[in-house]
């Protein structure tokens, strides 16, 4: 179906101040949406109260209300203007929840706006998560056993039949504020308390934790002819229990099979369908049973998220730009691939190299804060890094953390004894990575770790190659380090101050640095071209690698 | 990290080399260059028997991450003549997994080499095209293996499906089924069989050469024209057999080398393409309800577009939305039908299983 006509005028409903479970990816997908639209040639009228925002920037709109976040501004601004439709997508909760609101109270009907790339009983399905533990049900996806209550005593009800380990979860909350696992009964009363109060309809989910299962999220976009295609797989390192925004996660899926990853992509398209009127990026999450790889559905997000930042960024799709266009009508078939400008937009990314995406937590300037993760997020950034191994793009990751790890290592801080390691890492916080390759160099194994963590063997295996450099490059000085081993260092992310600090002479970066560029180990450059060098690629953007 | 530091070449038929380290057997291999995009699925690429005589590169960058299991096989056997991949994995993770790749490659004979700049090489084989390649983890002279590589057959106008046939007639399915489906087999993927199955047929597989009068003592309600590797054209003897199939007015299904035979038993011409399609993410839209399925593809030929158009008995269903090639025809006077593309999948999404409903619909009619 071509771009609607009778569109010309459209609203953009930002996300707000920067909170921590909302942050700038809000920006990310505004700025994209007003840009794809204006280029339609489609009035972009938004409302932000974050002043401090790309969006808000006088250019990427034909007009900005610096307004609060409220109905009375919604209703003020379509008073002013004509507007023909409200996009509400793009500020993630808080706009779809202000768009909600707006919608209860007969605004949008009053001013003649159409909601586009969502209607409110989309919204209500995916976000009420009694309708959406029902709707999973209607179309036989697996949920984890769950009730939902409305008060304390009904809480403490579920929760007797349901059994520990629990997970309560209030509804209609940003990145999963209020909600906590719960052990045992002590912690049940203060986890529905503070769960209830949270929410507001005073709604909160008690639901059967799935512990241990791993966790994967999928980045799909439908069009208004019912296409589908999933633009990005996303496996969390980290297992179920730890928020995605603090996980650390990796693209493509690395321990799925064909197998595997099609009854996810399946179960992803139909949640999906199943949403009803829907045109734009959607996020579905699943957590996996390791062992007989049984699917549960954990959530649908029908708008698009941090995770489709992050999945734009790691696979060159730019999902908020193309979800503007499903949004005014387009289907994907014809559109273009914005990258190749010659191949289809309606295609699945390929990538020829790995994404690793750690979050970036701030405790020390929070003091006295419960560094533990679980289903609140914490971390108050992320940074993504891109390499052609999996050991390469962790390490680029450590690095930019700006913390004081040097790639994987922590050097030169006190180690833990290995048994206090292992206990130390059942624990999720926010160094669990740097501890589990501490406790591997004092050789503690592979299965232990797995034990203790949760973390699929295969990571832990590729945290093993790097701790078996680290041993090989301390064998040597700078003089006597073998160029192969330097160059394989370089492959597998090392940097020139972490190789050395590693070996056995005290030198600098710039001694390692003059070494290697004199023996012609220096950086190549990649693209992220969506389609791993299938096609030729008008406007990539480039990554830094070592090949040879 | 590589798993051994044992050194191994890649040498292409345009005088270009790579360098890498050995993987799986220790040995050489030849074969045509192609490269494949999916990002799941490589034990059922590498056992697919159209990929007989391809030397692979994977563009994944991580390959043997969740082991291998007899479950996720095409055929008996891996196909692919060699392999190549950035990072080769022995160390695995999956439940359900019985060993790992590297046991795997060298208990079929498959030499592998890792530690490649498989992007520059995927650039160089899309700008220059397919062509032929040797890979040697015991040689490493280039002209030694340069003297080597000559000796390899041109992939145009190789016949190679009767080479990947079964050798014997086998059933499979309930034989009490009113729906019988007589299979050409020119290196039948499983799950093609094992979809005809589920759908209740009864299937008897028949190896390339054998003539339509054997094929019609299964009285089968359809025919099903399987993929294959190699060059259609090269192929005479199986255009005549589908030329008389044709005349029997039953259902007639292909997919992949059997869309192409299907083209050339109705005079359409088949050509070389640059470097073929391979992967699980071709854009296809089914042009008669205007719904769009992401495919799976593997094909190095293709069927002309210009005679499709101009063929008064022939309608084109799908089209590939990156490159306006014929991805499906029918027959407008026989209830035919092919796909360039693989419904069946394995590996890759489920979007066009529906073609096997149509065919079934098609035989109960």
């Amino acid at each position: 179906m071509p771009k609607d006509n009778s569109i010309h005028s459209v609203l953009i409903i930002g996300s707000g101040p920067i909170v921590i479970g909302q942050a700038c990816e809000f920006d990310y997908s505004g700025s994209q949406a007003a840009r794809s639209l204006r280029e339609e040639g489609i009035k972009v009228i938004l409302i932000n109260s974050n002043p401090a925002t790309i969006m808000t920037d006088p250019m990427m709109a034909d007009k900005v209300y610096l307004w609060p976040l409220t109905a009375e501004s919604i209703e003020k601004i379509l008073e002013e203007n004509q507007i023909d439709a409200v996009l509400p997508t793009m500020g993630g909760q808080t706009a779809l929840n202000l768009c909600k609101e707006v919608y209860e109270m007969g605004i949008w009907e009053k001013h003649n706006v159409r909601l586009i790339g969502v209607d409110i009983a989309a919204i209500d399905k995916a976000e009420n998560r009694e309708q959406f533990r029902q709707l999973m049900i209607d179309i036989g996806i697996a949920v984890a056993p769950s009730r939902v209550a409305n008060s304390f005593l009904e809480g403490k009800e579920f929760a007797q039949e349901i059994g520990f380990p629990l997970v309560i979860r209030p509804s209609f909350t940003l990145g999963g504020s209020g909600g906590g696992f719960v052990h045992n009964k002590s912690e049940l009363d203060e986890a529905l308390q503070r769960g209830l109060q949270a929410s507001p309809i005073h709604e909160v989910l008690v639901e059967k934790a799935v512990l241990g299962w791993k966790e994967y999220e999928l980045e799909l976009l439908r069009d208004c002819n019912d296409n589908v295609v999933i633009i990005c797989t996303v496996e969390n390192l980290d297992p179920m229990g730890i928020h995605t925004g603090d996980s650390i996660t990796v693209a493509p899926a690395m321990t799925l099979s064909d197998t595997a990853f099609q009854d996810m992509r399946n179960k992803a398209i139909l949640m999906m369908r199943s949403l009803g009127n829907f045109w734009g990026g959607c996020n579905v999450q699943f957590a996996q049973n390791p062992e007989t790889e049984e699917l549960i559905a954990v959530e649908i997000n029908p708008r698009v998220s941090r995770s489709s930042a992050l999945a734009s960024k790691a696979t060159g799709y730019p999902i908020a730009k193309i979800a503007a266009k499903l949004a005014i009508g387009y289907s994907l078939d014809e559109l273009k691939n914005q990258i190749t400008k010659t191949t289809s937009a309606y295609f699945e990314p390929a990538l020829d190299y790995v994404i690793v995406k750690v979050p970036r937590w701030n405790f020390d300037k929070f003091k006295g804060a419960n560094d533990t993760l679980g289903l609140q997020m914490k971390s108050v950034g992320e940074v993504m890094a891109i390499g052609r191994n999996f050991t390469e793009a962790l390490q680029k990751a450590c690095q930019s953390l700006e913390n004081d790890a040097v790639g994987l290592g922590y050097y030169g801080k006190n180690l833990m004894r290995s048994e206090d390691i292992v206990e130390y890492i059942k624990v999720p916080k926010w160094d669990r990575i740097f501890r589990i390759k501490d406790a591997l160099m004092q050789g503690v194994t592979v299965k232990t770790i797995v034990q203790a963590t949760g973390i699929d063997r295969w990571f832990i295996y590729q945290i093993q190659e790097i701790c078996a450099l680290e041993k090989k490059i301390a064998q040597y000085t700078l003089e006597t380090l073998p160029l192969d081993l330097l160059k394989e260092a370089k492959k597998n992310g090392f940097g020139d101050e972490q190789i050395a600090t590693i070996l056995q002479n005290h030198v600098t970066e710039e001694q390692v640095y003059e070494k290697r560029k004199a023996a012609g180990i220096t950086r190549v450059y990649k693209m992220v071209d969506t389609c791993s060098a299938e096609f030729e690629a008008k406007t990539p953007y480039f990554y830094s690698t070592f090949e040879g | 990290m590589p798993n051994s530091q044992q050194p191994a070449i890649l040498l292409l038929a345009d005088g270009n080399v790579f360098y890498g380290k050995a993987f799986g057997k220790v040995g050489t291999a030849t074969g045509e260059i192609c490269f494949n995009t999916g990002m799941t699925g490589y034990q059922e690429v590498f056992t697919d028997p159209s990929y007989y005589g391809q030397v692979l590169i994977m563009n994944n960058v991580h390959i043997g991450n969740y082991g291998v299991t007899p479950k996720d096989t095409e055929s008996k056997s891996v196909k692919i003549q060699g392999l190549i991949a950035r990072n080769l994995e022995e160390k695995f993770s999956r439940y359900q997994a019985t060993g790992s790749l590297n046991e795997y490659l060298v208990a079929n004979n498959i030499v592998a080499i890792e530690d490649v700049d498989t992007r520059a090489l995927v650039a160089h084989v899309r700008t220059k095209g397919a062509m032929n390649c040797i890979i040697s983890s015991e040689i490493l002279d280039v002209d030694l293996l340069g003297a080597h590589l000559a000796t390899v057959p041109n992939m145009d106008g190789l016949e190679l499906a009767s080479v990947v046939s079964t050798t014997e007639e086998y059933e499979m399915g309930n034989p009490d089924s009113p729906v019988k489906v007589a299979v050409l087999d020119y290196g039948v993927k499983v799950n093609i069989l094992t979809c005809l199955v589920e759908r209740g047929a009864h299937v008897r597989v028949h190896p390339a050469k054998t003539p339509l009068s054997r094929l019609k003592e299964f009285n089968p309600s359809g025919y099903f024209i399987s993929n294959g590797p190699g060059d259609p054209s090269a192929m005479p003897y199986a255009v005549e057999t589908l030329q008389q199939i044709l005349q029997e007015d039953k259902p007639v299904f292909g997919i992949c080398l059997g869309h192409q035979l299907l083209a050339l038993a109705n005079g359409i011409r088949t050509y070389k393409m640059h470097h073929g399609h391979r992967g699980l993410n071709h854009p296809v839209k089914n042009i008669i309800n205007g719904i769009c399925e992401i495919t799976t593809q593997n094909h190095g030929f293709g069927v002309d577009a210009e005679a499709v158009r101009n063929h008064p008995n022939v309608e084109i269903t799908h089209v590939n939305l990156n490159d306006d090639s014929i991805e499906g025809i029918r027959l407008k006077d026989k209830p035919a039908f092919s796909v360039q593309y693989h419904p069946e999948s394995t590996p890759g999404p489920f979007d066009s299983r529906y073609l096997f409903d149509e065919f079934f619909t098609l035989m109960k009619n």
